[in-house]
């Protein structure tokens, strides 16, 4: 809880929700006859509403990117390391938007909504969303905003997946691209390992074929496994070591089964805690729009063909201990973006922070990223 | 204008795609687009010298010249593909001309040149390592692992069948004298040429 704010803090932010009523065709051939977007916003659209920054979430986010919204907040939004007032995304140059995705639980339309066609809540029958539905739903938001062009859209691991699939499907509403410690798709190892998680969720007794709050239940037990093993893929072995070592809760060793070394114990609460703030078939939805993203497949597996429309100019950027998304799954995507002929700029941050590490305010990566936001900057002024 | 940056700049052909390896803060990158409205990359690995080129607005790759061009750069996608002063800290110098060569039509390399007179007074009178403006390390932290002369590189082309389009020699005050056109090996002290495949 901070006792004041912190002068670099966007403050005290209230959500607004957004309702539409224009249908939403998914690419699962599903319909979404309406629905709501919630979003929070940052700083001030221009007069020449050139200045308007789109921020994309990633698997487990949300609209509250920054800021705070109660002084009795532990913690700040999900990003607020980069956002606010003279951070890289600074909020004195830009209006800052983010959203919570359809299938969110954090008050946009998901599986916690309620079904206009049952009145029940959606549970496991709210459809299969994907990047590219969800960055349809957000360009219908950018019109609704009166903004024309985003002077960027930056996003993180699966954020930065929407930011390409909005370079390649609406090429002159971005000026610039900010993608993320991401990949141009995923690894079999990284569906492997939302199979787990998803296997996990499901294996739980209280899951209910997803219909779990009808039954006033919660698959703890199962979304809490999907948490730790996500935890694990987030983290470098070289970080795991220097947080927890071998280090011993008790000091000894107790031969039980109960939490004895505090990596066990950070994990277990890592989990649990996250199953009071997250919904498990949000969880499952978002691991699949992660699996099936695969922007070159419509361009005959050619990333560099599906860039060749794109008009934004790129920053690319990765860590070096990020083992989920690893350096290589970034160079993949320059590589198709230099192909293409695109102005692409690729930044390898030195970091020991593994997946995480987008979100640590390391200095190399702020001062990249802040020298590049300052460029965008300019130019919506110009 | 730096005199070795002016001469790049006269035989670089207006709206030319240009590739700048080792590019530092991007100087010459954004001296080329003044000049001569090129566009193009630089590759640097250093991390605060790229956040340099990001503020100046030049597109930067950040990567490791050691691991060579084709992990980045498809066959003959650059007019040119320049290289100032990093020749002789590259641990494989002759694989980088012959890629340089394959990603560009044209490499434009400056070196510093061993034989530069000052440079043999130090070995020959001195009896150690030259220690000067352009080569000021000490033998034991020096990134330059691979230095030549004049004549070594012009070898080197021979040997590689790379043609010497044009060569010109600069020295320590930033000029070029006709003498240094005579006796390039003692008298230059970077020298800067322009190569393409036979």
């Amino acid at each position: 809880m901070p006792a004041t704010l912190p002068p670099d803090s966007v403050g005290l932010v209230i959500p607004q929700t957004l309702h539409f009523d224009e249908p939403l065709e998914l690419d699962s051939g599903k319909t979404l006859p309406h629905y709501d977007l919630v979003v929070e916003t940052y700083g001030e659209l221009n007069a020449a509403r050139s200045n308007a920054v789109l921020i994309c979430h990633a698997l487990s986010g949300d609209h509250h990117a920054a800021g705070y919204h109660s002084m009795k907040d532990r913690k700040p939004g999900w990003w607020d390391s980069a956002i606010g007032p003279g951070k890289p995304i600074d909020t004195t140059r830009f209006f800052v938007i983010c959203l919570n995705n359809l299938g969110g639980c954090k008050g946009s339309t998901g599986p916690t909504s309620i079904n206009p066609e049952t009145g029940r809540i959606f549970g496991a029958d709210f459809p299969m969303v994907t990047v590219n539905d969800w960055v349809r739903s957000q360009e219908r938001l950018m019109r609704r905003l009166g903004i024309v062009q985003w002077a960027a859209v930056i996003g993180g691991s699966l954020g930065g997946m929407q930011v390409m699939q909005w370079a390649i499907s609406f090429p002159h509403a971005l000026r610039h691209a900010l993608v993320i410690a991401a990949a141009p798709k995923l690894s079999a190892q990284n569906i492997a390992f939302n199979e787990v998680a998803r296997q996990s969720i499901f294996a739980d007794p209280d899951f209910h074929d997803g219909h779990y709050l009808e039954h006033d239940t919660l698959p703890r037990k199962g979304l809490m496994l999907a948490r730790m093993l996500g935890h694990i893929t987030y983290l470098s072995d070289d970080a795991m070591r220097a947080k927890f070592g071998r280090e011993l809760r008790a000091g000894k060793i107790n031969f039980g089964f109960d939490v004895e070394f505090q990596v066990e114990s950070y994990l277990r609460y890592q989990g649990a805690s996250f199953v009071d703030r997250f919904d498990a078939n949000t969880y499952l939805l978002m691991t699949k729009a992660l699996d099936y993203f695969d922007p070159a497949a419509e361009f005959d597996h050619e990333l560099s063909r599906a860039f060749a429309a794109t008009e934004a100019e790129f920053l690319v950027a990765s860590f070096t201990t990020d083992w989920r998304f690893s350096p290589a799954r970034s160079h993949e995507i320059v590589k198709a973006l230099l192909k293409a002929g695109k102005r692409v700029t690729y930044a390898e941050i030195e970091s020991e922070h593994g997946h995480d590490a987008f979100l640590v305010p390391i200095p190399d990566y702020m001062n990249v990223f802040r020298a590049y936001m300052g460029r965008v900057s300019t130019e919506a002024d110009a | 204008m730096r005199l070795d940056h002016a001469i790049i700049s006269d035989w670089i052909k207006p709206n030319s795609r240009v590739l700048d390896l080792g590019c530092g803060d991007c100087a010459l990158l954004r001296e080329l687009k003044a000049s001569r409205n090129t566009t193009g990359y630089g590759l640097e690995l250093g991390i605060d010298k790229l956040a340099k080129c990001v503020e100046g607005g030049t597109p930067v790759i950040q990567a490791n010249l050691d691991q060579g061009l084709s992990p980045w750069f498809e066959a003959q996608s650059f007019d040119y593909v320049i290289m100032t002063h990093t020749l002789q800290a590259m641990r494989h110098p002759e694989q980088l001309l012959k890629e340089m060569l394959h990603v560009g039509r044209e490499a434009i390399v400056t070196f510093p040149n061993m034989g530069y007179w000052k440079n043999r007074l130090q070995f020959a009178l001195g009896g150690h390592m030259p220690v000067t403006k352009t080569l000021p390390y000490g033998w034991f932290d020096t990134p330059n692992i691979h230095l030549c002369t004049v004549r070594d590189f012009e070898a080197l082309c021979e040997n590689l069948g790379l043609r010497i389009l044009a060569r010109e020699m600069v020295d320590s005050q930033q000029q070029s004298r006709p003498l240094m056109r005579l006796m390039p090996n003692l008298l230059a002290e970077t020298a800067v040429y322009r190569l393409a495949a036979k």
